[in-house]
């Protein structure tokens, strides 16, 4: 069964209601904003002065530009401590060094040239040539020299894990208690001001008791009698008809406008907001990354359905991207509660990649997502034809999923939203051809020269329903 | 002239005295509701436990749990691939080019795929030669989904692994080397030139392969003839779009006569073009779609055809031949030579008759006239049976002379007229292996069933016609663990290839050519000229020519000449000539054996989609039955009758042919069956195998014998009533018959005005007489519909041989259900596109005005029409959703579910009806079809939409319709839309040709156009422009966007 948080209006009007209470804790969250800002800025400071402080610890290289080239040109295939698709590269001066006695010229000669090295028949690069799949590592001729040593001062003194671990681990602390005491102090918030209102119930209702006593100590009577007299108020209303048939109809009236507002909101699933199998944020990718929607949505350029991108498109990136940066890392687990590596895991798992080995095992497991729009069969929707042809953004309807965390269902999709825009927009007819004549028929014919797409006939029935 | 002859649908129609006409003019729905079955019985009522607070309960109940279960939507789920394959896009079609080789039916298709599924077969346009898809062909995507198809091999019926099949006939035939047993291999035609040669390398392989092929409805006399005159097993080919004349004894040859394949020509010399057309005289005993189409037909029993082509042939040499026929057949044979004189080459003589001197006598006209659409130089491939080979086996399998016998493609225990013999043979032979799609007859006698592969899983090639290849893909990876019979062969060889690289080796080395494998694999086809150069000079023979020659120049001295140049051939034509003018019937009746349209030999028996395509003459679903001649039928005291509900029921007789009978046998009277004859179509009666609303018919094959089409029979009547799921009386229109059919002959049409024979209906506008079309006569305030496409479709009726291919096609674009018998029965059959059957008179045409005009209003027309019942004109009309720009149904729609397009379509929006049916019975051409029944998820409809493996067939595009909502053509909305996307996806201007329906892309005969009229250089618009166009019923002013165009009949008799 779907789950909506947005189906039923009682829940929205708590909702709503609940909102209004957490104005109150605004100041209170802000204050979090602010730790937070404080912790990320130390964040940076740390990584810089980790920077400045490999400089200081090689002495032939430097670590900081090393560092800057390495990302440029190797990161896609090296990691410093993990097999990727070439070896890791970690301290790989020395490993050379104890593994075949071979010293910086032959990494110079291998960086600049390694195919060559190969087919001169090295024996060491024969090697690694055959223990990496006889995949060839691209030849980079421009790399001087210094570059390479500033590579390797990089790689044979990376940055301080530790020190980041534990700035990790302290901003994490921070973070975790700035996020629990916000909570704890709205509860609080809330407690005593619950604590207040029955405080002053109770105070009414003991002076009010007080107060009787005293009157009955005195001996003055509280008149009862002229309110036994008159009559009941709800016996009144029963007897004037005409007030009882006017509450009754306002009350069918709203009870109808109700029901028809709660029946009209079945089966829209505005707001659907389904568990993944994969915590996909789409925040990070097509938000910090800006990958074009396309790129994994391919099939909205020529089909009918944008097209859930098969996982192969997924390790396109993900071969070399086994996990996240660190401040992401962070950010996913502390305002969404996840960990993006492990989801990376799952991605792994599903399409078979043995990270080890850097091989497809060939077991995969495809994904069952949850499918969040869902237009009924006997509605036809073309993507290629709103999004090529009619030039529409996908943010148009999909809502700014470049912001959304997890995706969710934006707009309705009811034929009334779909009628709308067919009403409001006009047909992009310049630059292409096959609107043309019909485009100067219509020029000639009524003297416009825009057009909606319902005045094309984008209203018709059997144009959606077929 | 024209339009004002009489139709009508169905013998009861003549019958004054028919009470169920009346009736099932004034409803739609014949059927009333049984009210009083459900409330009449007020004991019983009384008693039931259920009272009425009960009853009230449940409805509470269910109306609560109905609306609580609508508060909360499915989850579904969508799951992509792991590694999408680089073809396919979701939600996008992709086209292979195959080729179907079933041995029965052979062309050159497109295959529409979705998602990897095949879904649709399509005409392959660049083939020249078997490149039309039949209604059969069409189906055959759905046989691949038969959920009773087998899904592995078995042994004795129990599960087995390949492994377990191959080491078996592997040492069974390493065995069998030198044992003196042969190796039999018993197939169906394969026209394959791969499997040929793999066939002649397992014979060098194992000594003692005898390899017999074999086909269930055998051409073996006309394959027989052609050896014998030309010296290779091959058909000749015929293109009768070069026919100036055609003339036909028996051939249904716009059926499956010889492999089928020649209506696409024929349809194209029948449109008039520049006041020509070709004419077509019709020799026939059963009524056929052939003979339906001729201009004249004359109804003749075989023997009789056989003395008559014995005539034509004598007087065309001019000589004498013996035989007795009537005087009218006579002198339809005195008027044709007369007219094949004037052009002999024009002319063409075909013949169905199995029988092989009949056959050398054809090949023999054929050749003496010079003919240009007889083609005996690149022969036709497509039937290679050897009925001789056959017999051979059989006895060598009952005198244990058989070792081995492995099968593929055939089904002799049900298709053998000698089944019993096989039974027996079979018996005795060490090692049988089946290979079938489906359990069926002969898998049950066999040791082992290999699971075979369907064609559109396979590798294959075919040489249809010599020098014309074309090419097999699967379209689909296997769907079972199923096998193709070439790879088993390869296998068991031991050569380590693929079918698919061996097919590749073979066309590198012989057929290519120089020529690409990969484009050939794209087109499909490969017409090779060079090799077809090759066989034309090795087998130009300067005879023949001169022979040509001289026929030009002296018709009478040609037999003369024939015999110097030709002596052996000579003389065989002259004992053949003398054979057929003596040929003599039997004690019986002649039965003539033939096959349906829809069902051929029965190989796709199992498929829902054929079984409810209702036969084009009989208009008869899912049965086959004897046609009778009416006075026979007297004789005989059979009938046909209708029931209250408007169905109709018949009488059953036993057949007796040799002693073999076949009982139960249902009978139709059909009008134009010759006298003396009765015909009985095969392909029916399968039991085994099939799922239970399939088995319906009975087997004609037992009749079958010697393998002759033509037996002598002995009928007698049996007790009981077949009920029919016919189509015949279903929304008759009689009474507005003269707007429905327009008719001309080719004399008329040339000389006389349009105004004379293609009248627009007139309206009272102002008390004085307007044309329909005029604006004054029009109520309604139209659309502006000048801008952007505007669609019609025109149908030729001239050209519509009323193959089926569209009714098929548009059931398979648009998700149309079967609803089986006793629902077709109930007149509740839901094809989109039906092909409506008229009889009228022929020959009485000028006394029939008269009677007519002398006729007083609202009479039947008994009168005129029982005369022209012994061989009445036939003629043929599509009849879907017209589209009307004034539609009746959108007026009458309380719920606004239709409304109308300004592309000029009628919407019908299912998701808005409610079912009051008021549209139905609003619409004048009765096109609108009702979903009594949730036809898809319904195991009581037990066909294919209630399946997984069903299902897959579905096209995605098309919605598939609940209960109680109405449907009808949506003009293929779908199609044109996707058209249209694509141009503006591309940028560019809509060429014609572009737009397309279903059933207009499956008519190869160029019968259905559509197009855009708002594009004026359309082929559209110059039919909606043509002289013969009118629309159905015009004078109601319902303004259709479906036109026709006119029947013309070429009646000129020389």
């Amino acid at each position: 069964m779907q789950k909506l948080s947005y189906r039923h209006r009682i829940s929205r009007v708590v909702g709503i209601g609940i909102l209004f209470f957490l104005l109150f804790s605004l100041p209170i969250c802000a204050q979090q904003k602010a730790v937070q800002d404080s912790t990320s800025t130390a964040d940076s400071e740390q990584a810089d002065s980790g920077g400045s402080e490999d400089s200081a610890a090689d002495t032939d290289g430097d670590p900081a530009a090393g560092k800057q080239i390495f990302n440029q040109n190797c990161a896609a295939c090296h990691a410093l401590d993990r097999k990727m698709t070439g070896p890791a590269l970690g301290n790989v001066e020395q490993k050379i060094q104890d593994e075949a006695g071979l010293g910086r010229d032959w990494i110079y000669k291998w960086i600049k040239n390694s195919a060559g090295l190969i087919s001169s028949g090295d024996e060491y690069a024969n090697k690694i040539y055959n223990q990496f799949n006889q995949v060839a590592m691209t030849a980079f001729p421009t790399l001087s020299n210094e570059d390479i040593d500033n590579i390797l001062a990089y790689t044979n003194a990376p940055p301080k894990k530790a020190a980041d671990a534990g700035a990790d681990q302290a901003a994490a602390g921070g973070g975790g208690g700035g996020s629990a005491s916000s909570g704890i102090s709205n509860e609080i918030i809330l407690g005593a001001l619950a604590l207040v209102f029955g405080l002053l119930v109770a105070m009414l209702f003991l002076v009010n008791k007080t107060l009787q006593r005293i009157a009955a100590a005195n001996g003055i009577a509280v008149e009862k009698d002229e309110s036994e007299k008159r009559l009941p108020i709800w016996k009144a209303f029963a007897k004037n008809q005409f007030l009882v048939f006017v509450s009754v109809v306002l009350l069918l009236l709203g009870g109808a406008y109700f029901a028809y507002g709660w029946m009209m909101q079945i089966g829209v699933d505005q707001g659907y907001e389904p568990i993944q199998p994969i915590h996909y944020s789409h925040r990070i990718h097509a938000g910090e990354n800006k990958i074009e929607c396309k790129y994994c949505h391919s099939s909205a350029r020529v089909s009918k359905h944008s097209g859930i991108p098969s996982l192969n498109v997924c390790m396109n990136c993900h071969k070399s991207i086994y996990e996240v940066a660190d401040e992401t890392l962070k950010k996913g687990k502390q305002e969404y509660g996840v960990d993006y590596n492990k989801e990376i895991k799952k991605l792994y798992a599903a399409v078979g990649w043995d990270e080890e080995n850097q091989k497809y095992t060939g077991e995969s497991q495809p994904v069952e997502w949850i499918r969040i729009h869902n237009l009924p069969d006997f509605a036809y929707f073309n993507h290629s034809q709103h999004h090529i042809v009619g030039g529409i953004q996908c943010q148009e309807c999909h809502g700014p999923v470049e912001e959304m965390e997890i995706m969710y269902q934006y707009s309705p999709l009811t034929m009334g939203w779909c009628i709308n825009c067919h009403r409001e927009t006009n047909v992009k007819v310049e630059g292409n051809a096959y609107y043309d004549k019909i485009h100067e028929q219509l020029a000639k014919k009524y003297g416009v020269e825009t057009f909606t797409v319902a005045q094309m006939g984008g209203i018709e029935c059997g144009k959606c329903h077929y | 002239m024209a339009s004002n002859k009489k139709y009508w649908k169905s013998a009861a129609e003549l019958n004054p005295n028919d009470s169920m006409v009346e009736t099932m003019k004034n409803n739609e729905f014949a059927e009333e509701i049984p009210v009083d079955d459900f409330l009449g019985d007020k004991e019983n009522l009384s008693e039931s436990s259920t009272n009425r607070r009960d009853f009230l309960k449940y409805i509470g109940f269910s109306t609560a749990a109905a609306s609580m279960a609508a508060c909360e939507g499915p989850v579904y789920k969508s799951i992509p691939y792991v590694v999408q394959p680089e073809n396919i896009v979701p939600g996008v079609a992709n086209y292979y080019a195959t080729t179907i080789a079933d041995g029965f039916d052979f062309a050159s298709i497109l295959v529409k795929t979705r998602e990897g599924r095949p879904i649709k077969i399509e005409n392959n346009t660049d083939a020249k030669i078997g490149g039309g898809a039949n209604a059969r062909v069409q189906a055959s995507v759905l046989s691949l989904y038969d959920s009773t198809r087998l899904q592995g091999p078995l042994a004795n019926g129990e599960p087995v692994e390949w492994d377990a099949l191959d080491a078996a006939v592997k040492s069974k035939l390493g065995s069998l080397q030198n044992s003196g047993k042969q190796i039999a291999v018993l197939t169906q035609t394969y026209a394959s030139p791969s499997t040929e040669k793999l066939m002649g390398e397992f014979k060098a392989a194992y000594a003692n392969v005898n390899h017999v092929t074999y086909d269930s409805i055998s051409e073996d006399a006309a394959l027989t003839a052609f050896e014998q005159r030309y010296g290779e097993r091959a058909l000749p080919d015929y293109d009768f779009e070069k026919a100036g004349l055609i003339i036909s004894f028996g051939a249904n040859f716009l059926a499956d006569w010889q492999g089928g394949g020649y209506d696409a020509s024929y349809a194209r010399s029948r449109m008039p073009k520049n006041g020509k057309m070709s004419r077509h005289v019709q020799f026939e005993a059963n009524l056929t779609q052939t003979g339906a189409k001729a201009d004249k037909r004359v109804p003749l029993t075989p023997v009789l055809q056989r003395v008559a082509l014995a005539q034509l042939y004598a007087k065309l040499n001019g000589s004498n031949m013996a035989g007795e026929l009537p005087e009218y057949a006579i002198n339809a044979i005195d008027s044709l030579v007369l007219q094949i004189k004037k052009n002999p080459a024009a002319a063409v003589v075909v013949s169905g008759i199995d029988d092989v001197n009949t056959q050398i006598v054809i090949l023999a006209i054929n050749e003496m006239l010079g003919s240009k659409a007889f083609d005996a130089k690149s022969p036709k491939y497509t039937r290679q049976g050897n009925v001789k080979a056959v017999n051979t086996l059989i006895a060598d399998m009952k005198a244990g002379k058989v070792g081995a016998l492995i099968m593929d493609g055939v089904n002799p225990m049900y298709s053998l007229p000698n089944a019993a013999d096989f039974k027996e043979g079979i018996e005795k032979v060490d090692l049988s292996v089946t290979f079938s799609t489906n359990w069926n007859e002969t898998t049950e006698v066999s040791q082992y069933t290999a699971s075979a592969n369907h064609y559109l899983e396979s590798w294959g090639d075919a040489q249809i016609k010599k020098g014309h290849y074309s090419l097999m893909q699967p379209t689909i990876r296997q769907l079972f663990d199923t096998r193709l019979f070439q790879d088993a062969l390869l296998q068991w060889m031991g050569t380590g290839q693929s079918y698919y690289e061996y097919i590749k080796e073979t066309w590198s080395a012989s057929i290519l050519g120089g020529s690409s494998w990969n484009k050939a694999l794209q087109d499909g086809v490969l017409a090779s000229s060079d090799n077809a150069m090759v066989m034309a000079s090795a087998d130009a023979d300067p005879t023949v020519q001169q022979d040509i020659a001289s026929d030009k120049q002296e018709d009478a001295a040609n037999e003369t000449a024939a015999e110097e140049v030709q002596p052996p051939a000579s003389v065989s034509i002259s004992t053949a000539v003398s054979s057929l003018a003596n040929a003599t019937s039997g004690s019986g009746m002649e039965l003539i054996l033939y096959s349906k349209t829809g069902m051929g030999d029965g190989r796709q028996a199992n498929n829902p989609w054929l079984q409810e395509f209702a036969d084009p003459i009989t208009r008869v679903s899912w049965d086959n039955y004897l046609t009778v001649s009416k006075s026979d039928a007297e004789r005989l005291g059979l009938e046909n009758y209708y029931v209250s509900n408007g169905a109709m029921n018949g009488s059953y007789v036993k057949l007796t042919v040799n002693g073999t009978s076949v009982d139960k046998v249902p009978i139709i009277v059909q009008p134009g069956q010759a006298r003396g004859s009765v015909g009985l179509a095969f392909g029916y009666g399968k039991k085994v195998g099939m799922k239970e609303e399939m088995q319906v018919g009975v087997n004609a094959f037992p009749l079958y014998q010697n393998f002759s089409n033509i037996q002598s029979v002995s009928i007698e009547k049996t007790d009981g009533a077949h009920e029919f799921a016919s189509e015949q009386l279903q929304n008759t229109m009689a009474g507005r018959s003269n707007d429905i059919i327009k008719e001309t002959t080719l004399s008329v049409f040339n000389t006389e005005d349009k105004e004379h024979w293609n009248a627009v209906p007139k309206v009272d506008y102002n008390h004085s007489e307007i044309e329909v079309r005029e604006k004054n006569a029009d109520i309604w305030q139209s659309f502006d519909r000048s801008i952007g496409p505007h669609f019609n479709l025109s149908i030729d009726l001239n050209a519509c041989t009323a193959c089926g291919a569209c009714v098929i096609a548009c059931q398979v674009e648009n998700n149309v259900p079967v609803v089986g018998k006793e629902e077709v029965r109930k007149f509740r059959d839901m094809h989109w596109l039906r092909i409506d059957r008229y009889y009228s008179s022929a020959e009485t045409f000028k006394q029939e005005i008269e009677d007519l005009e002398t006729l007083p209003a609202f009479e039947t027309y008994e009168k005129v029409e029982i005369a022209s019942y012994d061989n009445p004109e036939v003629a043929f009309q599509p009849v879907m959703c017209q589209h009307c720009n004034h539609a009746p149904c959108e007026t009458v729609c309380p719920v606004a579910a239709i409304s109308h397009g300004r592309q000029g379509q009628n919407q019908m929006v299912y998701n808005r009806c409610v079912g009051t049916r008021y549209c139905a019975n609003n619409c004048p051409y009765k096109v609108r079809r009702f979903n009594w029944f949730l036809y898809s998820d319904n195991d009581e409809f037990d066909y294919y939409m209630n399946n997984d493996l069903g299902k897959m067939v579905i096209n995605p595009d098309v919605n598939v319709r609940s209960r109680g909502v109405m449907e009808k053509c949506s003009m293929c909305i779908q199609k044109t839309q996707k058209t249209i996307l694509d141009a503006k996806r591309d940028g560019r201007a809509i060429k014609d040709g572009e737009f397309q329906t279903a059933c207009s892309l499956a008519c190869d005969k160029g019968a259905m156009v559509f197009g855009d009229i708002n594009d004026e250089n359309a082929e559209i618009v110059e039919k909606k422009n043509d002289d013969r166009m009118y629309h159905l019923l015009e004078s109601l002013g319902t303004k259709p966007n479906v036109m026709y165009q006119l029947i013309v009949k070429n009646t000129a008799e020389a």
